[in-house]
């Protein structure tokens, strides 16, 4: 019998804080935290409400020696520290940056900690860019190439950029960070799969523990849309609702509604530990859930939903018979439910392609009308979900200003009790990755 | 080190039935394959914009494929972008050597192939920022007084001069989206972005998901430009990059004494995996097999590489060991055991006075009896598709038993002091060819994998 992947420790920095706990204490009580967005004027744009993790700085959850690298952080970088602190703190661990005890050593030998983090592609400051453009602008008002260039015939306006300007938007970042904070030097990797990225981050995780290549994985995602370049995009992409003067976000989004009037973003880092069972067992970890099974596919392009379920359908076939389990098997589903109709209907074409009639039910537990859309961090934070579902036995409340397509437990209903064994959390990205991973009680 | 088996199971053995590549020294491989033995490099002045005031004005740039000779049909393409363009005619060429089908008849896979089990994972860059566009906008939106971008005017420039495609042709899923589109895969789909070494890791792992039984076949590899504004300021301000202005063809000087960073390359590498049962099974000539594979990460800090290149020897070990083979000994034709090396061999100073110390720490004395060059030195550095193109080449090396050489290497440092096949390309068949080869790959941040690659022999 091989050693199996646990899942033993949540982190997260959502919409509603910092803290695995403080996400599932805001999905228990049924709230949202889709409003206005603060950090910017966004009354030029058609879509006015996304999800903020107010008052979050990774300032607060790194090493102080290590507080000057914060100032070469995109806020996506910082929402994955912020996570993985939390999951490190949540899983018991020790780790170079977070010792449980001054000077304590590792719970792991560095080599043997793997990190992979999903992420996207990350919008520039535009301030901070802003300024350095506007000093390449010539005597006709328009920016110059030429006055750009740092060289001989140029006037250098580049150099007002930051020497480690790049390294703020490589996306490689989050988990360099992350790295290099805890000392992990096991396999690492970056996953860009937009939406898919956490889940198929998590899927790469459990392979390399499979393999023997670490005992311990950071394993999630982070982004963070909630900039005017993302919301310029993810409009571009037909992803996002005109709010108009809509004031709280929970009436906005309403996944697998035909009505629904488009998704919403909400920034999120989600990371978790996975770990050998083996030796999480040995040094007494608190197991929340076993991860068993992994899988992806691809959709094609088609103007046929049916057609483009297949990406996502074949990765949550995959990732069941990894699990060696049956669809019959699955007692709650967290999908990625963007609220964007055709999406949505997308994906529940997959979901009855997989579950047939049986799908109605099986409870959706559904992130989106509370946090919005974390596009890569939705992998991270939706596997924190669903071990917490399985540990506790709960299913958190459900957000749904309006009517769910039939077929689908989707509608609004408080937290509730649920004897849950076997969860799916699942996703299909735009561009057309899916994923899926399977969670098991401990 | 890990301690494992090494595969001997037709189903978990993974081998390369297609390669293809755009490269600045050529469209496919066979044209790049003859350019570098040529030691021909492929640094000019920087076309694709008005880079002349620049300390870096220069680059190896690509010619970027006409899709319609790739695709009998190229419409489903028509908004890709540079870097995705170059991926899909590398995979074309990929398809069609491992004989999957010819695009430019028909993009269909194959009806004996399930495309479940057809999957794909690229480390491919982000597309290009529409930069024109992008300053524009932004400079609309700037408050001079207040130093910041008033977002309200932003929004209004976005909305009248952004365009759908071109932004979001810039999520670094999109060239995976093509591939996959134009090849019919349905099964396991990853992109990866960890920077230099981005396309190395994504075969390491499509071996990995190929290995565990995911799926039959993989497309793997990647593609990137950073030859654009933005992406030449970056690096600049990184001050990693050559800025050599009076001796351009010869800028990029890995291991010499005189390197001054690296010269930006931009293409596609990519290759078609397998199991060794499935190749077998629709009779397909493997071209070579993937034997080992290691990643880790230094953990040290953002901006340098660990002094003794720790992370580099982890995965260098990491893979030997995957591989079987012991770095130290001694074969039974007093040869070691790897005969050939592809250097991540940037030409900054730091990347390859590491790289030689990590490589002389994993192999010992032994190290002095590899050849071990760096194909940046023609090609420049194609970023996150590096790998996939050196892994091609350690493909080609195996097969024909003939190094490439490390350009412009003229004068010798001390800090590098291994055999580098300096300036001439070496025939290293009298001493019995090429078995085993080895490709290194680090990136920003402290990334690094490792690839064994060996002869096919049955």
């Amino acid at each position: 019998m091989s050693d199996g992947v646990v899942i033993t420790g949540l982190g997260a920095v959502t919409p509603f804080g910092v803290g695995a706990s403080a996400l599932w204490d805001g999905l228990l009580e049924g709230r949202s935290a889709l409003t206005r967005i603060a950090r910017f004027d966004p009354s030029g744009f058609d879509c006015r409400l996304a999800g903020e993790a107010e008052g979050f700085s990774a300032r607060d959850f790194v090493p102080k020696a290590y507080r000057k690298a914060v100032k070469v952080m995109a806020r996506d970088i910082e929402l994955a520290v912020g996570a993985a602190h939390d999951a490190v703190r949540d899983a018991g661990l020790s780790t170079r940056g977070q010792p449980l005890a001054d000077g304590a050593d590792p719970t792991y030998p560095p080599r043997r900690v793997g990190c992979h983090i999903g992420a996207g592609l990350i919008a520039a400051d535009l301030d901070e860019l802003t300024a350095a453009l506007a000093s390449g602008v010539d005597e006709r008002g328009e920016f110059s190439l030429a006055r750009w260039g740092d060289a001989e015939g140029g006037a250098g306006a580049m150099g007002n950029l930051t020497p480690l300007w790049l390294l703020k938007y490589l996306p490689n970042m989050l988990a360099c960070h992350v790295t290099i904070i805890h000392d992990a030097q096991g396999p690492s990797n970056t996953i860009t799969c937009a939406e898919a990225s956490g889940l198929l981050s998590v899927g790469e995780s459990m392979r390399v523990i499979e393999r023997g290549e670490a005992d311990a994985c950071f394993t999630g995602g982070a982004e963070n849309k909630v900039t005017p370049m993302g919301l310029v995009r993810m409009g571009l992409a037909g992803r996002l609702a005109a709010t108009g003067d809509e004031a709280d976000g929970s009436r906005v989004v309403r996944p697998y509604d035909p009505a629904s009037a488009g998704g919403l973003l909400g920034e999120a880092g989600g990371i978790v530990v996975a770990e050998r069972e083996s030796t999480a067992r040995a040094r007494g970890a608190r197991v929340y859930a076993r991860l068993v099974g992994a899988g992806s596919g691809h959709a094609p392009r088609s103007d046929d939903p049916a057609v483009r379920a297949r990406g996502l359908a074949n990765a949550i076939r995959a990732a069941l018979r990894n699990a060696g389990l049956e669809p019959a098997d699955v007692g709650a589903i967290l999908p990625h439910a963007s609220g964007v109709p055709s999406l949505d209907a997308e994906e529940a074409e997959a979901l009855r392609a997989v579950f047939g009639g049986s799908l109605a039910s099986i409870p959706l537990v559904t992130l989106t009308p509370a946090i919005g859309d974390a596009m890569a961090g939705f992998g991270g934070v939706a596997t924190a979900v669903a071990a917490l579902c399985l540990h506790h036995r709960t299913l958190p409340a459900r957000l749904h200003a309006g009517a769910p397509a039939e077929g689908l437990d989707a509608g609004p209903a408080p937290a509730r009790d649920a004897a849950v064994s076997n969860a799916l959390v699942c996703a299909g990205a735009l561009g057309g990755q899916a994923a899926a991973i399977v969670l098991s009680s401990a | 080190m890990i301690a494992r088996p090494v595969q001997t199971d037709a189903a978990r053995r993974v081998v390369i039935t297609g390669t293809g590549a755009v490269t600045p020294l050529g469209g496919d491989v066979d044209s790049t394959w003859a350019g570098l033995l040529a030691g021909r490099t492929g640094f000019a002045p920087i076309t694709r914009f008005d880079a002349r005031t620049f300390s870096t004005c220069f680059a190896a740039e690509a010619d970027i494929p006409d899709l319609a000779g790739v695709f009998a049909d190229p419409s489903p393409h028509a908004g890709a972008g540079r870097n995705t363009r170059f991926a899909l005619a590398a995979a074309a060429q990929a398809w069609r050597q491992a004989g999957l089908g010819d695009a430019r008849a028909s993009a269909d896979p194959p009806s004996t192939l399930d495309r479940s089990r057809v999957g794909i994972y690229l480390g491919s860059g982000e597309g290009i920022l529409d930069f024109d566009t992008y300053v524009r906008t932004n400079l609309d939106g700037w408050d001079a007084d207040a130093r910041a971008v008033d977002t309200v005017r932003w929004a209004r420039a976005a909305r009248e001069r952004m365009d759908a495609v071109r932004e979001i042709e810039q999520e670094s899923n999109m060239t995976l989206a093509h591939v996959a589109q134009a090849f019919g895969a349905e099964g396991p789909a990853s992109n990866c972005l960890t920077a230099c070494t981005a396309s190395t890791q994504a075969i390491g792992e499509a071996a990995g998901l190929l290995s565990r039984g995911d799926a039959d076949v993989m497309i793997a590899g990647g593609a990137h430009t950073m030859i654009h504004p933005l992406g030449v300021t970056g690096f600049i301000r990184l001050t990693a990059l050559s800025s050599r202005r009076d001796a351009i063809e010869s800028a990029s000087r890995p291991f010499s004494l005189d390197r001054d960073g690296f010269v930006m390359g931009e293409g596609a590498g990519m290759l078609v995996l397998e199991t060794l049962a499935h190749a077998r099974a629709r009779g397909a000539e493997p071209i070579a097999e993937i034997v080992g594979f290691g990643s880790s990460a230094d953990a040290f800090r953002v901006t340098d590489i660990q002094p003794e290149g720790l992370g580099a020897q982890h995965a260098m070990r990491d893979a030997l060991g995957q591989a079987g083979l012991d770095p130290r000994a001694v074969g039974d034709d007093g040869r070691p055991a790897v005969h050939y090396i592809s250097a991540h061999g940037t030409g900054t100073r730091e990347n390859d006075a590491i790289e030689t110390r990590a490589v002389r720490a994993v192999f010992g004395d032994r190290a002095d009896a590899i050849p071990m060059s760096s194909v940046k030195s023609m090609l420049g550095h194609l970023i996150a598709a590096a790998g996939a193109v050196e892994a091609i080449v350690c493909a080609k090396v195996i097969q024909t038993g003939v190094a490439p050489p490390t350009q412009n290497l003229r004068t010798p440092d001390p800090a590098c002091d291994l055999d580098y096949v300096p300036n001439e390309p070496r025939d290293l068949n009298p001493a019995g060819g090429v078995r085993v080869a080895l490709s290194n790959s680090f990136g920003f941040g402290g990334q690094n994998n490792t690839l064994i690659l060996a002869r096919f022999e049955g």
